[in-house]
């Protein structure tokens, strides 16, 4: 019994690290003041009325959106092809190419702009939305290579072998066989490079100018000072998260186990 | 539509090991043949370049006097069966016998129907909106044989499919395996290690031995008349006798006896047990009881010949002999058989 309450009070705690500023940001994110601090004064919604009234604001998610989209669907793409050749073929050197794609994964994400930074300056390009999305696009292959990569066990080659047995060409064993067959995999890859890219900072920081992604608008919001304006932008972006989350926990890993 | 299929010469090494060596056959149009060797004596290995999954190291293919050694396993007239079905798990049944067609371009109205008559052929018809982990082992296999029939290959390469199933469900697809060839007339090349098996479904038997071919022919002609002792012995229990030719007979540690010898050097008297007994034209010479067990269809006894107390001779005696143990009996064999010594 003691145990119990003790490993409750553990629970609550530990949650409470997590979960607390997550919802101080969301009750003031409500608050009838010019301060997102206590104490509350009274609830009302015009803060959002506010943010989603903000053109600059309204245009920075969409293009959040758009680079999480897109940049995921080309770093599983990439992701999926490379972990398909490195499981299923024996290529020379393939353990250092392996290396070589995880690689990315422990370079700092500063790093990772300042070179392309620097690699567009010198191809005389400048910084952009689809610059951005090429840098996380960069930071979430490693990661959509090792989750590929990881799942594309030697159960599935039979299974491929009878595919090319009947008839079938690479490109149609990859696109009949092996990939609906990864297909949780795939999607699980895709929705953690969507809330990875949908977070990232810095390298939209350094790599957008007049197109800014979601967190650098906000960032430039704060630079004003705290309002309660910029908790229910913080709130917005927490629920669209979450939101995510329930929808790989249900569409993906729910569906995964029989 | 099945065409004769030639294998000249072949070989292949994997690294330092001989996987097959100088390995020819010819398989005429709709013959069940069965690949029999223990593992890795290279049956698997002939099979998979059969299917294209591995270019030989030397030698060559032939499917209906075409060349087909370096040709991909998708533009071969083959289709494998493979030993744990390979079924695609996300189609249904129907979908996964007419993927071949499919892949050929077939419309999907007629593919369907094809499948259809395919899965009906098997029995499974009434499955056919079903998805593999539905099924049975017994129901896999059936799909995995309809799908491999569907696209009319010239051979069908089957890699121990009966392998995983048990005892009384694999003597049941065996009946059906065979029935199903005769009906279709495909050539069947069917890969084991259990010698049963082989006889029951066999029109010719190849028996192979660290990657070579030791025995060719029909069940009868390699069981009553092998070639070499290997594939004597695989083949089912053996007594070995040596024998030394002298004259026109043969002399063997209990005596001489009268048959024929193959060659000047030293050989092996091969006797199955069901071949002594208590009466035949070849008289061994009395022999003590030493053990005996009731196996239904028979006594399996074992004698140590008075002549020849070292040597131990394995006899089936029929159920009604109750044979008693440490008494001495009078044996005798029914065809002999002389091979090499070795």
């Amino acid at each position: 019994m003691k145990t119990r309450i003790l490993s409750g009070l553990y629970l609550a705690l530990i949650y409470g690290f997590i979960f607390l500023p997550v919802a101080v940001l969301v009750l003031f994110s409500f608050q009838d003041g010019r301060l997102p601090v206590p104490p509350l004064k009274g609830v009302t919604l015009k803060w959002y009325a506010q943010i989603l009234n903000d053109n600059a604001l309204m245009a920075a998610l969409g293009n959040s959106l758009l680079v999480a989209i897109v940049s995921s669907a080309v770093a599983v793409t990439l992701g999926f092809l490379a972990a398909y050749g490195l499981a299923r073929h024996r290529l020379p050197g393939s353990a250092m190419m392996r290396g070589l794609l995880i690689a990315p994964m422990t370079v700092s994400y500063l790093i990772i702009a300042l070179g392309l930074l620097s690699v567009i300056n010198q191809a005389g390009l400048s910084p952009s939305l689809w610059i951005t999305g090429i840098g996380h696009a960069v930071i979430n292959l490693p990661l959509c290579f090792a989750i590929l990569y990881a799942s594309m066990g030697d159960h599935q080659k039979n299974t491929e072998r009878a595919a090319r047995d009947l008839g079938a060409s690479e490109v149609q064993v990859i696109w009949l066989i092996s990939a609906p067959l990864l297909l949780p995999s795939i999607l699980a890859a895709f929705f953690l490079s969507v809330t990875f890219s949908w977070d990232e900072f810095i390298i939209a920081f350094l790599l957008t100018r007049f197109e800014v992604t979601l967190p650098v608008e906000i960032w430039s919001m704060l630079r004003s000072g705290l309002s309660p304006a910029t908790n229910a932008v913080g709130s917005l972006v927490f629920l669209i998260s979450v939101t995510v989350l329930l929808a790989l926990e249900l569409l993906v890993f729910r569906k995964a186990k029989p | 539509m099945t065409a004769p299929l030639t294998v000249h010469g072949l070989s292949h090494s994997f690294g330092n090991h001989a996987a097959l060596t100088d390995v020819n056959l010819t398989i005429t149009p709709g013959e069940f043949i069965v690949l029999l060797g223990p593992s890795g004596c290279g049956k698997t290995t002939l099979l998979s370049i059969l299917g294209g999954f591995i270019t030989p190291t030397s030698g060559t293919v032939e499917i209906g006097g075409r060349d087909m050694t370096l040709v991909a396993p998708k533009d071969r007239p083959t289709t494998t069966m493979f030993q744990d079905y390979a079924l695609f798990p996300h189609m249904t049944l129907r979908d996964n016998v007419a993927f071949g067609l499919r892949m050929r371009g077939m419309a999907s109205t007629a593919r369907a129907a094809k499948a259809m008559a395919m899965l009906a052929m098997v029995g499974l018809e009434d499955r056919a909106s079903h998805r593999p982990h539905q099924l049975s082992g017994g129901q896999r296999q059936r799909v995995a044989l309809a799908r491999a029939l569907a696209v009319d290959p010239e051979v069908l390469l089957l890699d121990e499919p009966l392998g995983a199933l048990d005892l009384k469900l694999r003597r049941q697809m065996q009946d059906e395996l065979k029935s199903i060839q005769r009906r279709v007339g495909t050539t069947f090349i069917h890969v084991t290690h259990d010698q049963e098996e082989a006889m029951a479904i066999a029109d010719r038997i190849v028996v192979m031995n660290q990657g070579r071919i030791e025995d060719v022919g029909p069940p009868q002609q390699i069981y009553l008349s092998p070639k070499s002792l290997f594939s004597a012995a695989f083949m089912g229990e053996i007594n070995l006798i040596p024998a030394n030719p002298s004259g026109t007979g043969i002399t063997t540690p209990l005596g001489p006896l009268p048959v024929t010898p193959i060659s000047t050097k030293p050989q092996t008297l091969c006797l199955r047990p069901q071949s002594i007994g208590l009466a035949g034209d070849l008289p061994l010479g009395p022999a003590t009881l030493i053990d005996a067990a009731f196996f239904g269809t028979h006594y399996r006894c074992h004698f140590t010949p008075l002549a020849a107390p070292n040597l131990l001779l394995i006899a089936h005696l029929p159920q009604s002999a109750h044979p008693v143990l440490g008494s001495t009996m009078t044996l005798y064999a029914t065809a002999p058989v002389l091979l090499e010594a070795q």
